[in-house]
C-alpha cells in the first residue's frame, strides 16, 4: 500500500475504515484463525451437552445399562420430586444478583470514573481474590459470620437479626447454617464477574455526554438515570447473565454456608444424583433443565442487543 | 472542558459550594461505596491470611487462638497437600497456555475480520462462561464415560481448556477493540508488510491483553473445583484437598497456600505496574 492510498477518497469523512474493509483479504483467513478454538469448543462442549440431552432421555440403571428410550419422564419427575431445590435456587440466585449488581454498580463506577491513576489497581484488586482458593474464601465467611462474631453481634444488637429471621433469612440468633449466609456467599462469589462487564460497558461510555446533561439542567441524578444507566445496560444485562445462572447452579456455598438440606440449591441435587446416587438420566435432566434456562436467558438477550456486545 | 482530563467531574463546583464531613461524605457517595465493595471482595482474602498465622485449637482452624509461624515454616508438613498443589500448578500453566494461543486466535479473527457464522461464534463463547459448573462438569463426564476417555489428568486439561477459551477471548478481544487501527496503517504506509506490521506494531500492542487474559486464565484454572471433581478420576487437586480438607479438619497450612498465592499475584502484578511506570516516565 503506498502512501497516496492513505490520501482520504473523495466523498469519504469521518473514522478511517477497518483495515479488515480497507485491505481485501482471502476469505478463508478468519475460518483458520477460528477452526482450533472452535473445534475444542465443538468437541468438548456442544458434544457434551448432546451426550447430556441424549442421557437424560434413557431408561436404565448403571447395572443394567442405559437404553434411548426417548423417557420425557426423567424430566416430569425429576422437576416433581426436586422442584422445592429448584425454586430455591433461582430465588437464592436472583437476590444475589440483585445484591451483586447494587455492589458492583458503585465499584465498577469508581474504577471508570473516578479511580484516575489507581484505576489498573483498582482492577487488579477485583480479580486478586481469585487466587486464593475459592473454597478458602469461601470458609472465611464462616470466621466472618461466626456466631459471636463483630458482625452477628452488631447485627443482634441493631436488631437487624430479629428483623432478618422474621422474613425467614435467619434463625435463632444466627447467620450460618441459613439463607443469608448462602446469598451472602453467593454475591461473593460472584461478584466480579458482574463487575467487569459493567466496569468494560462504562468505560466506554463518553463522560462528555453526562456532562451535556449537566448542561442541559439535569440533576446528577437524573444525568445517571437519563445517561448513564442506560448507556450501561448491555454491562448490566451481560453481568446479570454470568451472576444468575452460575449462581443458580452452585452447590458450594450452599453446602459450606447453608444447612443441608434446608438449604439445599439444584446443583447439591445434580452433583448428588451424578456422583453418589448415579441416576445419571435424572441428575441430566435437571441439567439439561438449567442449560434451556440459560438459553432462554440469552435468547430474550441477543434479540434485543444482537451478539456483538456478549462477548 | 476542563472535564476533559478527570471524567465525571460534575461534582467539583458542589464541592466548593458545601463543606464539612456530612457534605463531603454526601459528594463522595459512590466512591466510599466502591470502595467498601472492594473491601467486601478482600476481606476473606485477609481473614485467610490472617488465619495462616494462627495455631488452632482442634482439628478446624476458624477462630483465633494464637500467633504462630509454624504453618509458615512446615508448609508440607500435611500430607498430600504440596503434591496436590504441584499438580494444580501444573494443570494451570498447561492450560494458559494452550487457551491463550486457542483463544487469541478466535479474538484476532471476531475483532478483524466479517465473516459469515459470526453470531454463532459470539455465541458460542459466551455459553461457557454463563453456564453453570456443574453442567458443564456432569455433561463432560457423561461424554468421557460414553468414550471410554479415561478420566485423570488429561481429562482435567481437555476440561480447564474448554472452559478458559472464553475469557481468553474476551479479555484479548477488548484489548484489540480498544487498538487504533491508524497504527497499523502508519505502518504499511511506512512500507512495512503485513507481517512486519503485525509483528513489529500489532503484537506488542495487543501483548498487555494476552497477559492479562493469562493471569485469569492462570488463576481460574488452578481455583476450579467443580468441573475438575467431577472429571478427575484419582487426581487430587488443590482446590480438591481443600474440600476435603473442610470435611476432615482444616491445617493452618492451607491457609498458607492461599495466603503465598495471593500474595505473590499482587506482587507480580505490583512491581510490573511499577516498572510500566518507570518507563512511561523516561
Amino acid at each position: 500500500m503506498s502512501v497516496l492510498a492513505h490520501a482520504p477518497a473523495p466523498g469519504v469523512a469521518g473514522p478511517p475504515p477497518e483495515p479488515a474493509a480497507a485491505r481485501p483479504r482471502a476469505r478463508w483467513v478468519p475460518y483458520v484463525l477460528l477452526a482450533p478454538g472452535l473445534v475444542w469448543l465443538s468437541f468438548f462442549f456442544i458434544l457434551p451437552t448432546i451426550t447430556l440431552v441424549s442421557t437424560s432421555l434413557q431408561t436404565g440403571s448403571l447395572a443394567t445399562g442405559y437404553a434411548q428410550t426417548f423417557e420425557f419422564g426423567n424430566y416430569t419427575s425429576a422437576w416433581s420430586e426436586f422442584y422445592p431445590q429448584l425454586i430455591r435456587s433461582f430465588l437464592y440466585a436472583g437476590a444475589a444478583t440483585v445484591a451483586a449488581l447494587v455492589i458492583a454498580y458503585p465499584l465498577a463506577y469508581t474504577i471508570a470514573f473516578k479511580a484516575g491513576k489507581y484505576r489498573n489497581v483498582l482492577l487488579v484488586l477485583v480479580v486478586a481474590p481469585f487466587y486464593t482458593s475459592f473454597l478458602l474464601r469461601t470458609l472465611a465467611w464462616k470466621t466472618i459470620l461466626a456466631d459471636n462474631g463483630i458482625i452477628v453481634e452488631t447485627m443482634e444488637r441493631l436488631g437487624i437479626l430479629q428483623l432478618l429471621s422474621v422474613v425467614g433469612l435467619t434463625a435463632d440468633d444466627r447467620v450460618l447454617a441459613t439463607p443469608l449466609a448462602v446469598i451472602t456467599g453467593l454475591t461473593y462469589n460472584f461478584l466480579p464477574f458482574m463487575t467487569l462487564p459493567l466496569y468494560a460497558s462504562l468505560e466506554r461510555l463518553d463522560p462528555r455526554l453526562v456532562e451535556a446533561a449537566g448542561d442541559l439542567y439535569a440533576s446528577p441524578f437524573t444525568a445517571f438515570r437519563k445517561v448513564t444507566f442506560p448507556l450501561s445496560l448491555p454491562g448490566v444485562v451481560a453481568g446479570t447473565l454470568l451472576t444468575f445462572i452460575p449462581a443458580a447452579g452452585d452447590y458450594i456455598n450452599a453446602s459450606l454456608l447453608g444447612s443441608l438440606p434446608s438449604t439445599a440449591m439444584i446443583g447439591n441435587v445434580i452433583d448428588a444424583l451424578f456422583l453418589r446416587v448415579l441416576d445419571y438420566p435424572r441428575a441430566a435432566a435437571l441439567s439439561v433443565t438449567l442449560m434451556v434456562i440459560i438459553v432462554v436467558m440469552v435468547a430474550a438477550y441477543v434479540r434485543r442487543a444482537g451478539t456483538e456486545e456478549l462477548v | 472542558m476542563a472535564s476533559a482530563t478527570t471524567p465525571g467531574s460534575v461534582e467539583p463546583a458542589a464541592r466548593i459550594r458545601r463543606r464539612g464531613p456530612v457534605s463531603w461524605v454526601r459528594d463522595n457517595v459512590v466512591t466510599i461505596a466502591g470502595l467498601a465493595a472492594i473491601a467486601y471482595l478482600l476481606l476473606p482474602n485477609v481473614v485467610v491470611t490472617v488465619l495462616s498465622f494462627n495455631d488452632p485449637v482442634g482439628r478446624f482452624n476458624f477462630s483465633w487462638n494464637r500467633f504462630s509461624l509454624d504453618a509458615w515454616l512446615n508448609p508440607c508438613a500435611v500430607a498430600g497437600m504440596c503434591e496436590a498443589l504441584g499438580l494444580s500448578l501444573q494443570l494451570a500453566v498447561l492450560s494458559t497456555l494452550a487457551a491463550l494461543v486457542l483463544g487469541t486466535l478466535v479474538a484476532f479473527a471476531l475483532s478483524r475480520h466479517r465473516f459469515r457464522g459470526r453470531s454463532s461464534t459470539n455465541l458460542l463463547v459466551f455459553f461457557p462462561m454463563a453456564t453453570p459448573e456443574v453442567v458443564m462438569g456432569s455433561s463432560l463426564l457423561a461424554l468421557f464415560v460414553n468414550m471410554r476417555f479415561p478420566l485423570g489428568f488429561s481429562a482435567i486439561l481437555i476440561a480447564h481448556i474448554m472452559f478458559l477459551i472464553s475469557y481468553v477471548v474476551v479479555t484479548v478481544k477488548a484489548r484489540l477493540a480498544g487498538l487504533d487501527p491508524r497504527l497499523e496503517q502508519a505502518a504499511m504506509d511506512l512500507y512495512a508488510n503485513e507481517r512486519t506490521t503485525f509483528w513489529r506494531i500489532t503484537f506488542p500492542l495487543v501483548l498487555p491483553g494476552i497477559a492479562a487474559a493469562g493471569l485469569l486464565a492462570f488463576a481460574l484454572s488452578f481455583d476450579d473445583f467443580i468441573i475438575t471433581n467431577f472429571n478427575a478420576g484419582a487426581e487430587v487437586t488443590f482446590p480438591m484437598f481443600v474440600w476435603g480438607a473442610a470435611q476432615r479438619g482444616m491445617p493452618p497450612q492451607v491457609n498458607v497456600i492461599g495466603a503465598l498465592m495471593f500474595i505473590l499475584a499482587l506482587l507480580v502484578v505490583f512491581s510490573s505496574e511499577v516498572a510500566r511506570r518507570r518507563r512511561a516516565r523516561r
